[in-house]
């Protein structure tokens, strides 16, 4: 294996887009290095962003936040800004593994690893966040739910780097919330998962929202019915069992050893119902 | 392949070593340095028994690589006694019993060390999540709870 | 030396109270050196391959390729272990475990090892080595297993302990028989029958060191091997064996043990560890990863238990019935045969009868766990008691306490009980405010009883006296959770000096004599009353030391407060001499001065406890929260009580993360899901409350001091009293362990569902 830590965007991706063999980028390593112990993978090559310039910062741009992808995502639990505007993006990041992964995993990392269980990844696509990509040919933007295409693939082409993710600056009266169901409470991967991202309107009513669930298909799920139960609603109870209903229909999960196709299905519904107060609450709803 | 040169200071002290490009720091700091204080319970980041330091954050020396340490500063469990004068939390974890097997010990007190740093003053639902991250099976953890709980109290009196 | 080990009351001055144990500073500044922490000149890495299947005949191993790779020193398979065992079964199957022969017969079952110049060169050999096997059909279930359909894990097992013989093999190893009485006739006395069956899956030690040693093995037929080992001399014993080498010339150091819980009292690698130095002729370091922990060490048995209990509408017991299905992995156990003996020894009972069947499946060889086979067993039966508790309409303490044995108890596993503590434990649960504590909404409380025998067992130790009067201990019971402190409190108890001037340390098999391993609860137990005699016969000798600095009859020194004192008038005069003074004369008196003890700890005096636990469960997910827990248990005398209490929460924190959560997983492949800590999952800090603990003392008759062994009790009660707070939160009777979230929310479903 050859190990490579470039100073620049270019080099990195020069070092990627001529690579003969498995070539990976570390970031924050907490899962490749994990994957390389238990032979899952053998890089013939790894390149180590965490010196590029720029990858390492979170910035304040006109437009919200851009969040490098060499972030680990400790920092992002630090950066008072962004925890107030994106609460629920920044406690997804915060639960990943345990203080230790938080203080190298990358949220980047996280969505590019393409895991259906990836904790960050459902509050991100809640909060509509996008993936800007650099490679061989033009820098382009995505959608977060755009890059995972099955578990483990990821619609990047040859040398192509996630160099960050970016969250649009806030409405006011918004909210998100992220929850996941593990059965011990730290150390755990989702069993289940779910995000909510709303604004309201004046009167207190859902103006528009989009919810997102882990863990139930082979790839996050953006699930449009779910958030249609709740726009126009203050969260009574009637919406909230259409939420659930909706995420219950939405579920294709699978029987595994971290839950069953009955428990992912009922759970779904649960969380989502949960984090949607949640996120009315933050967004000023009564 | 030949192997890869790399500086770094551990325990304040400049530190040079070669290695592969696929060793983790914590084999680093086992097997070529001699730091074996750090270990490794499960090498994928699910224990905690290899936790460190790396430039202020605590992070499991297990996913970290050994290249990565070029120009990092590393604190690990070897560095935590001032000479003779043990760390407060050594200190309480002694005093508490906090150990029995003591194998996941030097992981606690870096990741206890850590949290009381970002806040002195935790709840134990503070410490226990700030700890969930070091997985004990000889205790339950009760007196590694209590031991934190302690050393907090002694070293905001100091 | 005769030693009478008969409890007589005393007051203490060093037992009791709660010193910083002896390797602590080792152990919080990184220093102490464990199984993986220790290397020696020349040294080789060790690696082995394990077979990916679940039941396969092994057809060729081509290790060639392998051997020609640069810096490869040494391939091994099966043909390098020879069979040494001269027709002894349980040793045959040792070593057909440790490297398999001819059939692999789980996933994870070492097929080849290779040693080489460094870990990359050891992983790429593994590569190189090409193995043809031909899968067979498998069975991992306990229950599938014991069907006749089932595929045979060994084509040649005949169930022993049936009359007559079958005339077919099955996977029913072996069954065993306890009880008493006439169980028919008391369940047609009884006016309630309670029936159900229960269910445990398989789960691990999980200690956070995984196996590891290094082995080195000489051209003139000595060896040395460094290893993390519940009992050294025990490894010893089995390597020799295996290996071929005379006992005495391996010599066996215990490293620090980084947790064992029973895991670490059977050889796995040490012998292949053992046979690769010997064809490579340097040392070779051998360590598990944490997979091939999972995969390929001990793990407990999984079982399926039929409970029947009958009672008077006045709550007396008039029958107990169990049936007890224990898998042992492919090998022969005594798993079932233990659940059986302890199932119903908490209760007083007339008529009672439990029936163990040894199960073999294709799984890892079932290793000793704490207290093993004793949860599951309590689990069940305390479950039923718990159920006709109910059904008497009988608080559930009130049932246990009018039932519960007391001395003169015939125990249902045969012999008649000494002075007990289950008695005792239930008052103090009874009486204890957590009883009546309130409780909210989805929340359930629950409490249940547990036994275990302790073992004593072959024991010695030597107490060395220095010239300035400080005294090391050397003990030959690995020091697992702060023996060393306990120990050193005795002898410093014994020869009335201060426990900072004592220093126990383990000596390795070349030094002291055979030691039986730490397992049983022994190790304090039996190397106290070791180290009791020992002092002792030290204090013999500083009598008559003291008798010739004075010059006056040996029968005349008395021996009190740490110093020789002469008795009666006529050597009134003479200032008493203290340990120190004794010692510093010893090169002038007849040279140095020791106590040695060896001997067989019997009477190790049976153990009980009561748990009380709360619990919340969330209705819509299935997830439960520990919210209280209490520990009230007998341990005779608490030497530390700091170490006590410990024991007490550690078997408390193993046996809720048991209930809950924790199990091996296989897939239909017969592979394991979940080989490692991520998706195995034992408790983390921030799933527990903290573990209040009551230490009862009822001294155990056969111990100078009273102790009873206190390390496995502690585990047996918490399946029971957490199933039990479960069921009554959630209010369905809760039979499958773990009760982890998809079962605890099926089970509200089908209460639902009506």
């Amino acid at each position: 294996m050859q190990y490579e830590r470039p100073s620049s965007l270019k080099d990195a991706i020069g070092l990627l887009a001529k690579a003969k063999g498995n070539a990976f980028v570390l970031a924050g390593g907490s899962d490749l290095l994990a994957r390389m112990k238990s032979g899952h993978v053998e890089p013939d090559l790894v390149v180590d962003i965490k010196s590029v310039k720029g990858l390492g910062e979170i910035r304040k741009t006109a437009s919200g936040f851009a969040i490098g992808a060499a972030v680990p995502c400790a920092a992002m639990g630090e950066s008072t800004a962004l925890k107030k505007a994106w609460p629920g993006v920044v406690e997804a990041a915060n639960l990943i593994g345990c203080k230790q992964v938080q203080g190298r995993c990358t949220i980047a990392g996280n969505l590019c690893n393409a895991s259906p269980a990836a904790d960050s990844v459902p509050a991100l696509v809640a909060a509509g966040a996008k993936a800007v990509i650099a490679g061989p040919g033009k820098k382009r933007t995505i959608a977060v739910e755009k890059v995972v295409t099955a578990p483990g693939r990821t619609s990047l082409g040859k040398g192509e780097i996630v160099v960050a993710i970016t969250l649009d600056k806030r409405p006011s009266r918004s909210g998100d919330a992220y929850l996941r169901f593990i059965p011990r409470t730290e150390m755990d991967i989702a069993v289940v998962s779910a995000g909510v991202n709303l604004t309201l309107d004046q009167k207190g009513r859902v103006k528009s929202a989009r919810v997102a669930l882990g863990a139930v298909a082979p790839t996050v799920l953006l699930v449009k019915p779910a958030a249609k139960a709740i726009i126009g609603t203050k969260l009574d109870e009637a919406a909230l069992e259409k939420l659930v209903q909706a995420c219950s229909v939405a579920c294709r999960p699978i029987d595994d050893k971290r839950g069953t196709v009955d428990f992912r299905k009922k759970v779904s519904g649960v969380l989502a119902k949960r984090a949607a107060r949640i996120a009315y609450k933050r967004a000023g709803g009564k | 392949m030949s192997a890869i040169a790399v500086s770094t200071t551990i325990n304040g002290d400049d530190t040079e070593f070669l290695c592969q490009a696929e060793e983790t720091l914590l084999d680093v700091l086992r097997d070529r340095l001699g730091l074996t204080g750090s270990k490794e319970g499960c090498g994928t980041g699910d224990c905690g028994a290899c936790s460190v330091i790396v430039d202020d954050r605590l992070v499991c020396s297990c996913l970290v690589l050994g290249a990565e340490a070029e120009g990092r500063r590393i604190e690990t469990i070897e560095g935590m006694a001032n000479g003779e004068d043990l760390h407060p939390l050594q200190s309480k974890f002694l005093e508490h019993a906090a150990l029995q097997c003591g194998v996941c010990t030097p992981g606690f007190l870096i990741a206890a060390r850590d949290l009381l740093e970002k806040n002195p003053n935790p709840t134990e639902e503070e410490i226990r999540f700030g700890l969930a991250g070091n997985l004990c099976r000889c205790t339950g953890y009760d007196k590694i709870v209590r031991a934190v709980q302690d050393a907090a109290r002694v070293m905001k009196g100091s | 030396m005769n030693f009478d080990a008969r409890y007589a009351a005393q007051s203490f001055k060093s037992v009791g109270t709660r010193p910083i144990r002896p390797d602590g500073v080792d152990k919080v500044t990184g220093r102490a050196r464990y199984g993986a922490d220790f290397n020696m000149p020349g040294q080789l890495v060790g690696c082995i391959l394990r077979s990916p299947h679940a039941h396969a005949k092994i057809e060729k191993i081509d290790t060639s390729k392998a051997e020609k790779l640069k810096g490869v020193k040494a391939v091994i398979t099966a043909t390098d272990l020879p069979d040494l065992t001269n027709g002894d079964a349980a040793m045959y199957d040792i070593l057909d475990n440790c490297m398999a022969r001819g059939k692999a017969l789980y996933d994870g079952h070492a097929v080849a090892a290779v040693a080489a110049i460094d870990a990359r060169t050891a992983r790429q050999a593994l590569k190189l080595i090409k193995v043809r096997y031909k899968v067979l059909p498998h069975v991992t279930d306990v229950d599938e297993a014991v069907k006749p359909s089932a595929p045979l894990v060994q084509n040649d097992v005949f169930t022993a302990g049936v009359d007559p013989r079958p005339t077919k093999p099955s996977n029913i190893a072996r069954r065993s028989q306890y009880g008493h009485g006439d169980v028919d006739a008391g369940f047609g006395k009884a006016d309630i029958i309670v029936e159900c069956s229960y269910r445990t899956e398989q789960t691990h030690q999980g200690y956070i060191e995984p196996h590891a040693c290094v082995a080195s093995v000489n051209s003139d037929g000595t060896a040395e091997l460094w290893v993390c080992t519940q009992g050294h001399f025990v490894f010893r014993q089995h390597c020799a064996g295996l290996l071929g080498l005379d006992v005495s010339k391996l010599r066996v150091t215990s490293s620090e043990i980084g947790g064992g819980f029973g895991g670490k009292t059977h050889v796995w690698i040490e012998p292949v560890a053992l046979a690769l130095s010997r064809k490579a002729g340097r040392p070779v370091k051998l360590v598990m990863s944490r997979e091939e922990v999972f995969r390929a060490s001990g793990p407990t048995s999984a079982t399926s238990i039929d409970v029947r209990i009958g009672a008077r509408s006045d709550g007396t017991i008039t029958a107990a019935l169990a049936t007890l299905r224990y898998s042992c992995g492919p090998y022969d156990g005594m798993w079932a045969e233990i659940g059986a003996m302890t199932a119903f020894a908490c209760y007083d009972l007339e008529n009672v009868r439990s029936v163990g069947q040894e199960v073999l499946v294709n799984r890892p060889k079932t290793a000793a766990y704490r207290a093993p086979s004793a949860p599951m067993a309590a689990f069940a039966v305390e479950s039923a008691i718990d159920e006709l508790a109910g059904k008497v309409g009988m608080d559930p303490v009130a049932l246990r306490i009018k039932n519960a044995a007391k001395e003169g108890t015939r125990s249902s596993y045969g012999p008649v009980y000494g002075p007990i503590g289950i008695g005792p434990t239930l008052e103090a649960v009874q009486k204890h405010p957590h009883m009546n504590a309130p409780l909210g909404r989805n929340q359930g409380r629950g409490m249940a009883c547990g036994f275990w025998f302790n073992f004593g067992g072959q024991t010695c130790t030597d107490l060395n006296i220095g010239v300035d009067g400080t005294v090391t201990l050397a003990v030959g019971t690995v020091d697992v959770g702060g023996s060393r402190a306990s120990l050193s409190l005795v002898a410093a108890e014994e020869l009335g000096i201060p426990y900072e001037q004592v220093k126990a340390v383990i000596a390795d098999t070349s030094t002291l004599g055979y030691n039986d391993m730490t397992d049983g609860s022994r190790g304090t137990f039996s190397s106290s009353m070791a180290t009791i005699s020992a002092a002792r016969n030290a204090i013999a000798v500083m009598k008559e030391r003291a008798a010739r600095m004075w010059d006056i009859p040996v029968k005349d020194v008395d021996w009190e407060d740490g110093h020789a004192r002469a008795r009666g008038k006529k050597h009134g005069n003479l200032p008493p001499l203290s340990v120190k003074d004794i010692a510093a004369a010893a090169p002038k008196t007849g040279g140095p001065i020791a106590g040695h003890s060896e001997l067989v700890a019997d009477g190790a005096g049976v153990s009980f406890a009561t748990h009380i636990c709360d619990v919340e469960i969330d209705p819509e997910t299935g997830a439960t929260k520990v919210l209280r827990y209490t520990v009230v248990q007998d341990a005779g005398k608490a030497v530390h009580p700091d170490y006590v209490e410990g024991q007490y929460q550690g078997g408390a924190a193993q046996g809720i993360g048991w209930a809950l959560n924790e199990e091996y997983i296989y897939g239909e492949d017969g592979r394991l899901q979940n080989p490692g800590f991520l998706d195995y999952r034992i408790p983390v800090c921030s799933d527990l409350p903290m573990i209040d603990t009551q230490i009862l003392e009822i001294p155990n008759p056969n111990h100078p001091y009273g102790v009873r062994g206190v390390g496995e009790t502690s585990i047996v009660p918490p399946l029971a009293a957490i199933a039990n707070a479960v069921s009554n939160a959630v209010g369905v009777r809760m039979t499958h362990i773990p009760m982890s979230p998809p079962r605890i929310l099926a089970a509200l479903d089908g209460k639902k569902a009506g």
